[in-house]
């Protein structure tokens, strides 16, 4: 479903994404495990055609987003780790607006709309503004925005951040539904290890924007001889993803979305 | 369309939502109006040039139709720092259509303002010479408006933030108004300034709306609405040109 070749992406003369190359086969549930500026997020813009790549080749459902964007923007979902909602529009305005770029038809919008704007326990502040909302809020209506429509590939970009460990578990949930009724791909990046290892089919590994290793996460603990992801990520990466670290870019966010 | 309509849609709400903007943009023309138009009537009409009032008040109409248009292009720029930008980029509509919903969501908020204005002049005293322009003078104003909210669109796909808003209404903005026939009469004039106005497009707005409104005007209708349209299908094509090179 997605196939990345010798992919790489220089801002000016960095090297944020250095040759990558992996495939995700239909129906799979596919993370990018990565500490802060190992190139995940722009992986991901360049796959969902937000940036040219610097070199290498690429496919979504075998169509290439540099020659074909319009018709790669049809394959896909996405979720940004940024902010991303129109502050001045209602929630359900914002619902509806995305409905609508994604040619949702009305019906259908309306009743998923209202089930998931329920799930995320926003139904009831509906017709609010999203800039009275808390960060928290605003990424939940994210999420809910971001599974309206049904595509075959959904990119999720640290989906989880800000969000509380209730919330994660409905959000995950609701997908490993959606990846087993509608066989949806999921492509999602993370910092956090149990979620790697919990939700995942297999795990890429991605560090200073090289991909050090691809596999399960069993195969990754065996290949590594060791007990957890954890250690398994220290030993192959030579660097620990902290806790503390993750709790300040979650900090960040919600600076950001002031 | 469904699509185009939506973009549309949205500029409207947001207008219609920011009640003190609005309000606020509303602050300069009746200041125009009335220091200008009662400061200069009686040397206007010393010189034998008439009543100034009803000389300025389209000038003073198109003067908040090219404020609100090109801030309203310019719009583009707060979706991009707010990230809203991205959500419409990376959805499966062309940058064509991204571009048409805005700039006639902006267009028709810029004539809106402009309608008010013209309320606003009425009652200040302006004098119209037939009422029966008014909607071809509401048409006109559209094409201003969609002419400079182009503009906007195009300057907001150059710059990567707000940090040159500035420099564009002291470069463009104040000088097309400035440097067009809204404040004075275009005969006359040195040289220099019979150039910069002639290849001014607002010059051909505002004398557009003076004939209509006041028939009273310097260059032939026909000649202002060509003017006008042919630099609204060029900044219209180069505006998405550029607007489809935007990455986020
Ligand atoms: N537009 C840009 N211009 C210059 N450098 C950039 C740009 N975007 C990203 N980078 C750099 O590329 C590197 C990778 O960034 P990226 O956002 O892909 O990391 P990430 O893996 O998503 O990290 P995080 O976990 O913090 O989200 C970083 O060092 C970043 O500074
Ligand atoms: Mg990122």
């Amino acid at each position: 479903m997605i196939k990345v070749k010798n992919l790489s992406k220089k801002f000016k003369n960095f090297v944020a994404v250095d040759n990558i190359s992996f495939e995700v086969p239909a129906g799979e549930i596919f993370a990018f495990l990565g500490p802060n500026g190992a190139g995940k997020s722009t992986t991901i813009k360049m796959l969902t055609t937000l940036l040219k790549p610097s070199d290498g080749e690429m496919t979504i459902n075998n169509i290439d987003p540099v020659k074909d964007p319009k018709e790669t923007r049809r394959s896909f979902g996405i979720v940004f780790q940024d902010p991303s909602l129109d502050e001045d529009l209602t929630a359900w305005e914002n619902i509806n607006f995305h409905g609508v770029l994604y040619g949702v038809p009305k019906k259908v919008r309306k009743e998923r709309g209202e089930q998931l704007l329920k799930l995320v326990e926003l139904w009831d502040r509906r017709k609010s503004l999203v800039k009275k909302f808390s960060g928290g809020m605003k990424r939940r209506l994210e999420i809910a925005r971001g599974l309206l429509h049904h595509p075959k590939v959904l990119f999720l970009d640290e989906p989880t951040l800000g969000l509380d460990p209730q919330t994660r578990n409905l959000m995950w949930s609701y997908l490993k539904e959606l990846n087993k009724s509608e066989k949806t791909t999921i492509f999602f990046s993370t910092h956090y290890m149990d979620e790697a290892e919990r939700i995942a089919d297999r795990i890429a590994i991605i560090d200073q924007g090289k991909i050090i290793t691809i596999g399960s996460a069993e195969e990754l603990k065996k290949q590594t001889s060791t007990e957890s992801l954890e250690e398994a990520f220290l030993k192959l990466t030579g660097k620990k993803i902290r806790d503390e670290e993750a709790n300040n870019v979650d900090r960040m966010r919600k600076f950001n979305r002031r | 369309m469904q699509k185009i309509y939506i973009f549309w849609l949205r500029q409207i709400k947001k207008y219609f939502r920011s009640k003190s903007r609005i309000i606020g943009s509303l602050g300069q023309p009746i200041l125009f109006l009335l220091a200008l138009g009662y400061g200069f009537g009686s040397v206007f009409q010393q010189a034998g040039e008439g009543n100034y009032l009803n000389f300025l008040a389209p000038g003073i109409i198109a003067m908040s139709i090219i404020f609100t248009a090109i801030f309203s292009g310019i719009e583009v720029i707060w979706d991009r720092q707010f990230g809203f930008l991205k959500e419409t980029l990376a959805a499966p509509v062309s940058r064509l259509q991204i571009m048409i919903g805005r700039t006639l969501g902006g267009a028709t908020v810029a004539t809106f303002q402009g309608i008010l204005v013209l309320f606003i002049s009425l009652l200040f005293g302006l004098e119209l010479s037939s009422f029966s322009f008014i909607i071809p003078a509401i048409l006109v104003m559209f094409l201003i408006a969609l002419l400079f909210t182009a503009i906007g669109t195009l300057i907001a796909s150059l710059l990567e933030d707000m940090q040159g808003f500035q420099l564009i209404m002291n470069f463009l903005v104040m000088p097309l108004f400035f440097l067009s026939g809204a404040l004075y009469p275009l005969d006359n004039l040195p040289n220099f300034l019979t150039i910069i106005t002639k290849i001014n497009p607002l010059s051909y707005g505002v004398d557009a709306l003076r004939i209509l409104l006041t028939d009273n005007g310097h260059f032939s209708l026909s000649l202002d609405i060509l003017v006008l349209s042919v630099f609204t299908a060029c900044l219209l094509f180069l505006g998405s040109f550029f607007f489809k090179r935007i990455q986020v």
